[in-house]
């Protein structure tokens, strides 16, 4: 009872001793986990090779520096190819996310047992990384520019449909009556009432995910699903770090470069 | 009174909520066409919930509710549909769509006219494009066809909000709070606009009201309602300070300025 009567005023305190003490001990047995973790990561790891790793990093720089232009030549295409993986599977995960989105909203779903269906579907979609599916759907529709589409596309559904059917939930309900006391069709109230309300946040996901999706389709190659991260790999294999910076500066103004992109997008339809 | 003036007959009409609380304990409502009557009571006592059964916002849960004649009660899909058309509702001036333009906010009036692609297209008969035009005018937002409703002000909102319904070219007129949130002047123009406009179009209106002021100056007829059940009906000039007690509860309800205690 935080209240309490001290020589006839009342006294009015946050918590009562019993939660302060509750408090207190979450705050120490945090603390035992966080002591308790960082002696297992140091049994774990060989401290001879942390302790030069500024060394290696020195080491790396200097063979990195300088990049090697030359090879610009040879990265157009796997560069058109990244832009392509993460626009084409935008697209469609936005084509696939906004019905998804209006199924799992508490407030359009035609019945919760949809609802509960979509919700799981969009769970999947999101626990699984898109280096994941990409490794997955290599192996379905073998290395190329296929895979990484499709990696991309499965990942954002869940992304998109989240937060599209959450920004669904939180809409102004007045509106939406009045479409539906015209004598508007389901369609229309959709349409009229409620697609107007969450246009601005259904631009804004999208541009952001395509946004991350630019940098999330520069590692897919990695795994052989297309893009720049192809010759990244290579790179790396062969030890050739000139062309690795090269690779680093590119992806770099490319990410700057969507960032601005969708920083103007989503300021135009606010 | 004859049967063919008689806009909406509503007979032991009850709502319960999932739970078993009921909100409305079998209300009996003649409206003649022309009529304008005003439901006043405290926050709670049902009078959104009236509204909501009449157009099937909300399902009613017994009862009967006849608009010419004609059971609308229980309605379902194109049937409720096509009774919703001829039944307008106005609603606190929040329920425009924002980031809709103010002709396609009225327009909206249109839709259960329309089919889904010609709407979604944005194309609207000829016939109503012009009615949106004159009504426009009519409520004094000549030129404002273009501008985004959120971009409007409360009481020009609340005039498009009456112009979408108009558009529907309804019997009945269902007007939920229409003066909430605006200045007491802004309140009054609109009532006085929504009067003449129910005169213009020989409607029958049946409006929620907060402002006992308002309901006394521009009503034909007073339902008081307290916890789901009419406990006053009569003309205007009826709703002595004892009925007022009986609809809200006791209360000093004199205008006068509070007597000078220490005198």
């Amino acid at each position: 009872m935080p209240v309490r009567e001290e020589n006839a005023t009342k006294v009015w305190q946050r918590r009562t001793p019993r939660g302060r003490l509750a408090l207190w001990a979450g705050w120490a047995l945090a603390l035992a986990v966080l002591v308790a973790c960082a002696r297992q990561i140091s049994e774990g790891t060989l401290w001879v090779f942390v302790a030069d790793a500024h060394r290696q990093a020195a080491d790396l720089l200097a063979r990195m520096v300088p990049p090697d232009p030359g090879y610009m030549g040879v990265l157009w295409r796997p560069l058109w190819d990244t832009v392509n993986i993460a626009t084409l599977g935008t697209l469609l995960a936005v084509a696939a996310a906004v019905p998804l989105a209006f199924l799992a909203a508490k407030n359009t779903t035609p019945h919760p047992a949809v609802r509960q269906t979509a919700l799981l579907m969009i769970v999947s979609s999101r626990s699984i990384n898109t280096l994941i599916w990409a490794i997955l759907f290599v192996i379905l529709f073998g290395p190329g520019v296929v895979a990484g589409i499709a990696a991309i596309t499965l990942r954002s559904i869940g992304f998109i449909a989240k937060l599209l059917y959450e920004a669904v939930e939180e809409i102004a309900v007045d509106p939406v009556e009045a479409i539906r006391a015209t004598g508007g069709s389901p369609g229309q109230v959709l349409t009229y009432g409620i697609f107007p309300q969450v246009f601005p946040s259904f631009v804004g996901v999208s541009v952001f995910r395509w946004d991350i999706n630019i940098r999330e389709s520069t590692i897919v190659g990695l795994v052989g699903a297309g893009g720049i991260g192809l010759q990244l790999d290579a790179s790396v294999n062969a030890l050739r770090w000139s062309q690795v910076s090269t690779i680093l500066v590119i992806v770099f103004l490319m990410v700057v470069f969507s960032e601005w992109i969708s920083a103007r997008v989503r300021k135009a339809v606010l | 009174m004859s049967g063919n003036d008689k806009v909406l007959q509503i007979r032991a009409l009850r709502k319960s909520y999932p739970g078993g609380v009921e909100v409305l304990h079998g209300l009996d409502i003649d409206l003649r066409a022309g009529e304008f009557l005003t439901v006043i009571g405290p926050s709670g006592a049902g009078k959104s919930t009236l509204l909501r059964c009449i157009n099937g916002l909300v399902p009613a849960s017994a009862g009967s509710c006849r608009l010419r004649g004609a059971e609308i009660l229980g309605l379902r899909g194109a049937e409720m549909r096509a009774a919703r058309r001829r039944i307008g509702m106005i609603f606190q001036a929040h329920a425009l769509v924002d980031r809709l333009t103010v002709m396609e906010n009225v327009l909206s009036g249109r839709l259960g006219y329309t089919g889904f692609w010609s709407s979604w297209a944005r194309r609207f008969p000829p016939g109503d494009v012009a009615g949106a035009f004159r009504l426009l005018e009519r409520v004094g937002l000549e030129g404002y066809e273009d501008r985004r409703a959120d971009r409007l002000s409360g009481g020009q909102r609340q005039r498009v909000g009456i112009a979408r319904a108009l558009l529907q070219s309804p019997e009945l007129l269902l007007v939920d709070e229409p003066t909430a949130s605006l200045d007491p002047k802004t309140a009054r123009q609109i009532m006085r606009l929504l009067r003449e406009l129910a005169a213009e179009n020989n409607l029958a209106v049946i409006a929620n009201l907060h402002d006992v002021g308002l309901a006394r100056m521009f009503s034909d007829r007073i339902i008081g309602l307290n916890a789901g059940t009419i406990v006053f009906e009569g003309a205007p000039g009826e709703l002595t300070d004892s009925e007022l007690s009986t609809i809200y509860g006791e209360e000093d309800w004199s205008t006068e300025e509070v007597a000078d205690v220490s005198a």
